[in-house]
């Protein structure tokens, strides 16, 4: 269990690195696609095989397939790459990159400094039945609330793309 | 059965955010920011099921459902919002983005 964590841990970080900085948007995403599916083995070592299956389906999934809808009807291709790599000049990423490692840095000390404090706990496998049982029991109110989010997020996708064919009908007058 | 220490599952949660994190502030494109934005959802998910696995407790799991229900519909709004500011200025710079109103 712990060998199958570490190394979907080293593959999902190494996925992510080469995801943030791919040029082409299509290999980025197989990239975040190879990422999500190591976070979702990670899931799974950790005890939570319906979160490592939710994963997969929604995410490595029907997100995933969302954004090379994306990336289709945006036709991005050499142009889109060379315009990428003229953005991409050292001087503009190295100052957020090193940033991002100070702030992690600082992140991983806070943790193995306070980790003295918590004690590790065997991994007990947390079940679909429990989750289940949660989620509808003391947390229904939150799974109210998120298919109203659902809700509100496809009809705002639904009226932006909309107003996009209208914008068009009054080009072609 | 060996465990995994919640410590490490945090680590790589933190490394993960990170590197979304510096995605969204180096990268441009509007499509990677997205992408990276992904990846943080994604970290902070992580964080979840492992303090989740720490106690043996199903709330980590629901929590990762409110996540994912939440990177769904972000995922969709941001995707039509990035098409319709492509088809107005035919570019996917951030930056032309910053006149947006109404």
């Amino acid at each position: 269990m712990q060998g199958l964590f570490y190394v979907s841990a080293a593959v999902a970080v190494l996925a992510t690195a080469l995801v943030v900085t791919r040029r082409n948007a299509a290999h980025a995403l197989l990239y975040l696609v190879l990422s999500l599916a190591a976070v979702a083995g990670m899931f799974y070592a950790l005890g939570a095989p319906l979160a490592a299956a939710l994963e997969v389906i929604v995410y490595a999934g029907a997100i995933m397939v969302l954004f090379v809808f994306a990336v289709m009807v945006l036709a991005l291709g050499r142009e889109g790459e060379r315009q990428e790599s003229q953005w991409l000049r050292p001087r503009m990423w190295l100052g957020p990159a090193a940033l991002a490692a100070v702030l992690l840095g600082e992140l991983i000390y806070v943790l193995a400094s306070g980790a003295a404090a918590v004690a590790g706990g065997t991994p007990v496998v947390v079940g679909p039945q429990e989750v289940g049982a949660a989620l509808f029991g003391p947390y229904a109110l939150g799974a109210e609330l998120s298919s109203m989010l659902l809700l509100a997020g496809m009809v705002a996708a639904y009226h932006l793309a909309r107003r996009k064919q209208m914008d068009e009908k009054e080009g072609e007058r | 059965m060996n465990s995994v220490s919640p410590e490490s599952g945090l680590v790589v949660a933190a490394v993960l955010f990170a590197l979304g994190l510096g995605g969204v502030l180096a990268r441009r494109n509007m499509l990677f920011v997205l992408m990276s934005i992904e990846i943080m959802l994604n970290a902070a998910a992580l964080a979840m099921i492992t303090a989740g696995a720490r106690h043996h407790a199903a709330d980590g799991q629901v929590m990762f459902m409110f996540i994912l229900a939440t990177a769904a519909a972000e995922v969709a709004v941001g995707l039509a919002i990035v098409l319709l500011i492509y088809r107005r200025r035919r570019t996917l710079d951030v930056d032309e983005a910053r006149e947006m109103r109404g």
